[in-house]
């Protein structure tokens, strides 16, 4: 009887319970959407970060990370890539030589980062290969070639074919020096990336520096899962217990961070949301209880409970909040949904998003749980805001309400 | 049969700052079958009496026994229990639900009241027979005259088979033809089913009809005449 009643209540004034129910529908609906839009900012910008800069797991010799330490190689990497390949859970592995240098063209130079990779290895482990925009990713058999970012070859001012000079340390501490003909042009959704990023071949990097062939300062390995992430790392941090084995949040910190940074923005930014609705519904029910005193006097007097009162009263609000909230939710999970498959673009600020490292094609993208998660949060809010104009209607006299004008 | 004893009630309202003596120890009995109206001049404490005799309202002093019940010891939550069970009440404004039909808002006082569905709604067929409202029965309060909503009151008030009908004012807000259509109503329940009317009014129409008229004036009955006869003083 009261669930019916209450429903029925909610609708004898029809432009103020739909004002609310839309009010109500619009903060769900924006905390819903924003949150599958910092999500899929997130969950691209971890993507990236993986597939792109630094794989899952990535192994080196204790101390290489603080300043990449040239001499501070793994001298037998090519026997440590063939165990750690036949490890569970591992896609593929990349060995790497990795010089912090000096790149030159004619007209100036700037610090750099040259990562000498095997190509055919690197294609798997990571995904630059299909970033090139202009020339190929390592296709010729050319000697001393190399695959740059864009923002790196509009600094030096060089375009494809032109030659680049990379200075480096070699094994003897000796300063050496090579000239790169630049093969590709590489583009990512990291400008800070391009600009600092060199590839060569593995084997020309190593006849500079006088390697011999064998020797790596990282190994790239990429997993069939980020949930094996930790696990794996685990394992390979006993099976080569001398080595410095880190997985990806470790090795960048701010995208680790990133992740479980989310969670806490999600749940605050919805608070503050429902907090606002929930002034707005307690404002609105006062409100109603003021508009109904004599018949809610008069439901007194005629033998309906307090207990019975507040109930119909907290129904009703709830009512609102519910019907607001779950048209929010459907509404913000069918978009959040739609535009996950076919992206949000957001060209117009690429440079400013590119500059931070994040892609300005966004896919916004909800799990049911957090659906789950905001949709109690929405009940609980309708609840707390029923309580006040609940209590409010008990406090009645049922003598002098039914005779209020 | 007493159905109604009052003894000795007082009524002083904002005791501490600024008493109102609305009523000053007030001795009266109703018998089962009635059909009685209190009377007297605005603020001589007619509503306030009927307030107190409906459990709606507590006396400073003395108490009212409803079947042997002294219903201002009872705690809040049993008075609205004895309400629900034992009296009907008929307001002035008549304070219908207005998003229930002229059905569901007879039906309703049976529901509060726990009665099985079949016996609602034949009680509810019934009550609406008895008031002349069989084609307004699907009617929301807002497609109805005056008159119309106080006859569904006067039926929401009898739904839960009370003791008596308590009414406040209730010709006040309506035109001659239909106050005489629902004093007419109510007569011939009083009559025909033996239900007791008990009204506050000072509406002539009303005292008319009325068998027994106390005269109240501040605070004290003045008056207490059943006609034919007259009552000495309590």
């Amino acid at each position: 009887m009261l669930w019916s009643l209450s429903w029925k209540n909610i609708w004898r004034n029809k432009l103020r319970s739909t004002v609310v129910i839309m009010a109500v529908m619009l903060g769900v609906f924006a905390g819903v959407f924003l949150i599958a839009f910092m999500n899929g900012m997130v969950e691209d910008r971890i993507q990236t970060v993986i597939k792109t800069e630094i794989s899952h797991i990535q192994i080196h010799q204790p101390g290489f990370g603080e300043n990449n330490d040239f001499s501070l190689f793994m001298p037998d990497a090519d026997s440590l890539t063939q165990i750690i390949d036949k490890t569970n859970h591992v896609s593929s592995v990349s060995k790497r030589v990795v010089i912090s240098s000096l790149v030159a063209s004619a007209e100036t130079n700037t610090g750099v980062k040259i990562l000498g990779v095997v190509p055919e290895d690197e294609m798997k482990v990571t995904n630059l290969s299909t970033k090139i925009i202009e020339g190929s990713y390592f296709a010729t058999d050319r000697k001393n070639v190399a695959v740059i970012g864009k923002k790196l070859a509009e600094k030096l001012k060089v375009t494809l074919n032109k030659k680049i000079i990379i200075t480096a340390q070699d094994v003897n501490k000796n300063i050496t020096g090579g000239a790169f003909r630049i093969v590709g042009i590489f583009e990512t959704d990291n400008y800070m990336y391009d600009e600092l990023t060199v590839f060569v071949r593995y084997h020309d990097l190593c006849v500079l520096t006088g390697l011999q062939g064998t020797e790596a300062h990282e190994i790239a390995v990429l997993l069939d899962d980020n949930a094996y992430s930790e696990p794996v790392k685990q394992k390979l941090g006993k099976d080569f217990a001398r080595l410095d084995v880190q997985n990806w949040t470790e090795l960048s910190p701010e995208a680790g961070y990133l992740v479980s940074a989310m969670d806490q923005y999600m749940i605050i930014f919805i608070i503050v949301i429902l907090l606002a609705l929930c002034f707005g519904i307690i404002n609105t029910m006062l409100m109603v209880v003021l508009e109904r005193v004599k018949e809610l006097g008069m439901l007194m007097a005629v033998g309906m409970s307090k207990p019975m009162i507040f109930f119909m009263i907290m129904l009703e609000t709830i009512y609102l909040s519910i019907t607001g909230g779950m048209l929010g939710l459907v509404l913000g999970y069918l978009l959040s949904n739609h535009l996950g498959i076919v992206g949000v673009d957001l060209y117009f600020w690429k440079e400013a998003y590119a500059s931070v490292g994040y892609s300005s094609l966004i896919f916004p993208k909800i799990g049911l749980q957090t659906i789950i998660l905001i949709a109690i949060m929405v009940i609980i809010t309708g609840i707390v805001s029923a309580i006040y104009p609940a209590f409010k209607a008990l406090k009645l006299n049922p003598a002098e309400a039914t005779r209020t004008d | 049969m007493n159905i109604i004893e009052i003894k000795g009630i007082s009524k002083t309202y904002d005791k501490d700052t600024m008493p109102v003596q609305a009523l000053n120890g007030i001795d009266l009995v109703f018998q089962d079958g009635e059909f009685a109206s209190i009377v007297g001049p605005s603020g001589s404490g007619k509503t306030t009496l009927l307030n107190i005799i409906g459990g709606l309202d507590d006396p400073t002093e003395g108490n009212v026994l409803i079947d042997g019940i002294n219903i201002t010891s009872l705690s809040g939550h049993s008075k609205t229990a004895f309400r629900l069970k034992n009296i009907g009440f008929v307001f002035q404004s008549f304070n219908l639900i207005p998003v229930l039909t002229v059905r569901e808002n007879i039906e309703f006082i049976m529901q509060l009241q726990g009665a099985s569905k079949q016996g609602r709604l034949s009680r509810t067929d019934e009550l609406i027979e008895a008031v002349g409202l069989v084609d307004k029965k699907n009617c929301r309060p807002n497609k109805l005259s005056g008159g119309q909503q106080q006859r569904v009151a006067v039926a929401r008030a009898l739904a839960s088979k009370p003791k008596f009908i308590l009414a406040d004012e209730p010709t006040a807000n309506l035109d001659s033809k239909s106050a005489e259509n629902l004093l007419d109503i109510m007569e011939k329940l009083n009559k025909e089913e033996n239900i007791t009317f008990i009204f506050s009014t000072h509406d002539a129409r009303v005292m008319k009809k009325a068998r027994r008229i106390i005269t109240i004036e501040d605070g004290k009955v003045i008056d207490d005449v059943i006609k034919d006869k007259i009552m000495p003083e309590s």
